[in-house]
């Protein structure tokens, strides 16, 4: 008995009203594109349910861990299709499917029958009622438990006959493409990709800036960046990748201001930048990785200070989490080997032995003043050096 | 402009190892151990090679085993040796200054009961003779040095090794890793007593993926790759004949007109050290090996140097490029005595027969103009 189709169940968008349509359709969009590689398939919407039928040879678990990749899917079901609708057909289909699946016997079950074919003979309750006896006259260890079965085995009756029992967990989240676009400040670390990735879930796109500063920071640690948008496209779909040279910046800034304020006064000019970029490409909000009291940069002071700069709304998925839940995460979507690539990036090349942990915002305008006959330009510069890389699975 | 000076990494082949190879692949495409006159054509690369080869080393063709390269051939002489002679004993003796395809095959052998004794080097890297001496026991099956240190180019007194190893005891094995000066030298094992040499191909203008160890005739080594039995069961797995072909003609060329050809690089390292010490701050590392001169940039960061002379079209290496990618500190310029603000800023230059005066005089304008600015932005 081989699944040759998937049951796949949302949560949110079934509860979005009339826009509902625009959040199956955008579903079944990116359902195409992860099942592109994995073989030839039919995805289909029929009464309020979404299904994905092989029409040919595939591989199944490929299929299930593109589709699992695949935001707004909370469940699949591998499902077996039958055309004939014959009840003592459909219970020898059903006794078979129950004994592959179910080795072990020994469990509980229940039928879940829906008739949506009202010229059907027997009704929902009947057939579950014939076909749960059915089944315990085949197999005898079997118990019925009809509040919380081991097994719950759904059979629907429409066009087709479609059977399945067992629920796939999807990553949840909404489509990509329903919820706008945001720009990702990506840089090499094991926050940034997860940032990018739980914003992305919600049906966001993604774009990204990256800051390099030559020949501090390699090409290498260029690319290794590059890899790590790459595996968030893989859920998040293509990404704009735009590659800022901040070298200059981050000289002026270390010769000109307090070597303690480096860090603080640099990633303002990197929000600058990236809202800039932001705009640019229409993105409604930045995204980052940071999380409260991780780094000297990070504490809630710092925080308000970087956050200053930017009139957009800034998102930071992992400002509540502790190190480890977020490299659980960054495992998960397998951007953790990437990630611990030791290149050094440009936030660590001049970092000072003792960062001001909570900086005061009026010093720190105070200390950019020394800036101001340059850093237009500069700026200005950095904007145009810019190399944006298309980047997509 | 662009300079390549990373030449102890790899190197850029030789047109004509390029046109062999391209031959090799497309035209006499057979499999050597085929019957048919496809597989006799192929195998004649593989003879020709092995012959010229042979005759560079002055030894018999069948002691030529091709390899996967330098890393293989060293794996296989430690390993094998290790292997194949246990009964005879379990004592190593090696140095501080290997390379990383010497030393973890060592510490392997280490977790698997033999003992190791690693010889310390003096401030040029060049090995304790006396130490040696005292080293070797009635147990040590095999003493294994590297001829030319890949990353400072310290030059091993290998023949005198060769006496004292023999002298003390017949019967130890002696292995150099020649990886770094085969092409360089001439390097005839029989009358340094060589049971084992190492060798690759894209360190001298052949193709990567392609190398050879000679073992010296009746010397005991056990096969690391069992299989079909091909090149008399020590290297199974079908010949990489391209590659073998490559090589054959590097070794061809490189050893043509050979003294000139070193005297050319020797002058290009020389006038580079010459000029670069009229810099201020540096500090030569380079040992007599002629084509590595290793230069510490007091102050200055090599990783951001190296990028730097990147920009400029300029390919060097830090440390070696083999430990490079890895943040660890490189063994040979902590047990040449460095202090910690010098092995952070060391710059490896290889040159080759390609490089020219013009280049050197680049780089080092290059320099003469980063260096100043790269030590005005330090990590405070």
């Amino acid at each position: 008995m081989e699944f040759k189709a998937f049951l796949i169940k949302y949560a949110e968008i079934g509860i979005k009203g009339k826009n509902r349509y625009m959040f199956e359709d955008a579903l079944i969009r990116q359902m195409k594109f992860a099942l592109k590689e994995v073989g030839d398939f039919a995805i289909r919407k029929q009464a309020g349910r979404v299904f994905v039928e092989a029409k040919g040879e595939f591989d199944f678990d490929e299929a299930v861990s593109a589709l699992q990749r695949v935001f707004g899917i909370t469940g699949i079901c591998p499902t077996i299709i039958e055309e004939n609708k014959d009840f003592d057909h459909l219970a020898e289909v059903c006794c078979k499917f129950i004994d592959e699946q179910y080795p072990d016997k020994n469990r509980t079950f229940k039928v879940y029958g829906r008739r949506a074919d009202k010229k059907y003979p027997m009704n929902s309750m009947e057939f579950s009622a014939e076909m749960g006896s059915r089944i315990l006259d085949a197999f005898h260890e079997l118990k019925v438990d009809v509040h919380h079965p081991d097994i719950l085995l759904t059979v629907e009756i429409r066009d087709r006959v479609y059977i399945y029992s067992d629920i796939l967990k999807g990553p949840g989240g909404m489509p990509i493409g329903t919820n706008g676009k945001a720009m990702l400040c990506l840089s090499g670390g094991i926050d940034s990709p997860v940032a990018g990735y739980m914003i992305a879930k919600r049906g966001v796109r993604i774009d990204a800036t990256y800051f390099h500063a030559p020949p501090y920071t390699s090409e290498r640690a260029k690319q290794k960046v590059v890899d790590l948008a790459k595996k968030v496209s893989r859920y998040a779909g293509p990404i704009n990748l735009h590659v800022v040279n901040f070298t200059d910046i981050q000289l002026a800034i270390y010769e000109k201001c307090p070597h303690d304020e480096l860090t603080i006064i640099m990633r303002r000019y990197m929000m600058k930048i990236a809202e800039h970029f932001a705009r640019e490409g229409g993105s409604l909000a930045l995204i980052t990785g940071e999380s409260i009291g991780q780094v000297a940069s990070q504490t809630i002071h710092n925080l308000a200070i970087t956050n200053e700069v930017c009139g957009m709304p800034v998102f930071r998925p992992c400002i509540g989490m502790d190190k480890q839940e977020i490299v659980d995460i960054a495992e998960q979507i397998d951007t953790y080997e990437t990630s611990i690539q030791p290149f050094e990036d440009c936030c660590t090349i001049f970092v000072a032995k003792h960062p001001v942990t909570k900086g005061n915002l009026k010093i720190i305008k105070r200390s950019e003043e020394a800036l101001k006959d340059v850093i237009d330009d500069l700026m200005k510069q950095a904007i145009e050096s810019v190399e944006i890389i298309r980047v997509s699975e | 402009m662009e300079a390549y000076f990373d030449n102890g990494a790899t190197t850029r082949v030789f047109p004509q190892v390029k046109d062999i190879v391209i031959e090799a692949m497309e035209e006499e495409y057979g499999n050597p151990s085929s019957m048919h006159m496809k597989g006799v054509k192929a195998e004649q690369y593989v003879k020709d090679a092995r012959e010229i080869i042979a005759k560079s080393l002055k030894v018999d063709p069948k002691e030529i085993v091709f390899t996967s390269g330098g890393t293989e051939s060293n794996n296989m002489a430690l390993i094998g040796t290790a292997m194949a002679n246990a009964r005879k004993g379990k004592h190593i003796i090696s140095t501080r200054i290997e390379h990383a395809s010497v030393y973890n095959p060592l510490f392997f052998l280490e977790e698997n009961g033999y003992e190791i004794t690693y010889l310390p080097v003096d401030e040029h890297g060049v090995v304790d003779l006396e130490a040696l001496e005292k080293a070797i026991r009635p147990d040590t099956i095999l003493v294994s040095v590297m001829y030319v240190n890949n990353e400072i180019g310290a030059v091993q007194p290998v023949e005198e090794i060769g006496k004292i190893v023999k002298k003390k005891n017949p019967d130890t094995l002696f292995h150099v890793d020649a990886i770094q000066a085969y092409g360089k030298y001439h390097i005839y094992p029989r009358r340094l007593k060589i049971d084992l040499l190492s060798v690759s191909g894209h360190k001298i203008h052949g193709p990567k993926g392609i190398g050879f160890l000679y073992i010296k005739d009746k010397t005991k080594v056990h096969p690391l790759i069992l299989g079909g039995g091909q090149q008399k069961g020590m290297r199974s797995g079908t010949e990489n004949v391209p590659g073998i072909a490559g090589l054959g003609k590097a070794v061809q060329l490189i050893y043509q007109d050979h003294e000139e050809k070193m005297k050319k690089i020797q002058a290009i390292k020389d006038d580079f050290i010459a000029q670069v010490m009229e810099l201020s701050d540096v500090r030569n590392n380079s040992g007599e090996a002629p084509h590595i001169a290793s230069i510490s940039f007091q102050g200055v960061r090599s990783e951001v140097l190296l990028h730097a002379l990147e920009e400029k079209g300029i390919y060097v290496s830090s440390g070696s490029a083999c430990s490079s990618n890895k943040p660890a500190i490189s063994g040979t310029l902590k047990a040449i005595g460095l202090t910690k603000e010098y092995y952070d800023s060391t710059l490896r230059f290889s040159f080759c027969i390609f490089n020219t005066k013009e280049e050197v005089d680049y780089t080092v304008n290059c320099l003469r103009e980063l260096l100043p600015i790269l030590r005005r932005f330090t990590r405070k």
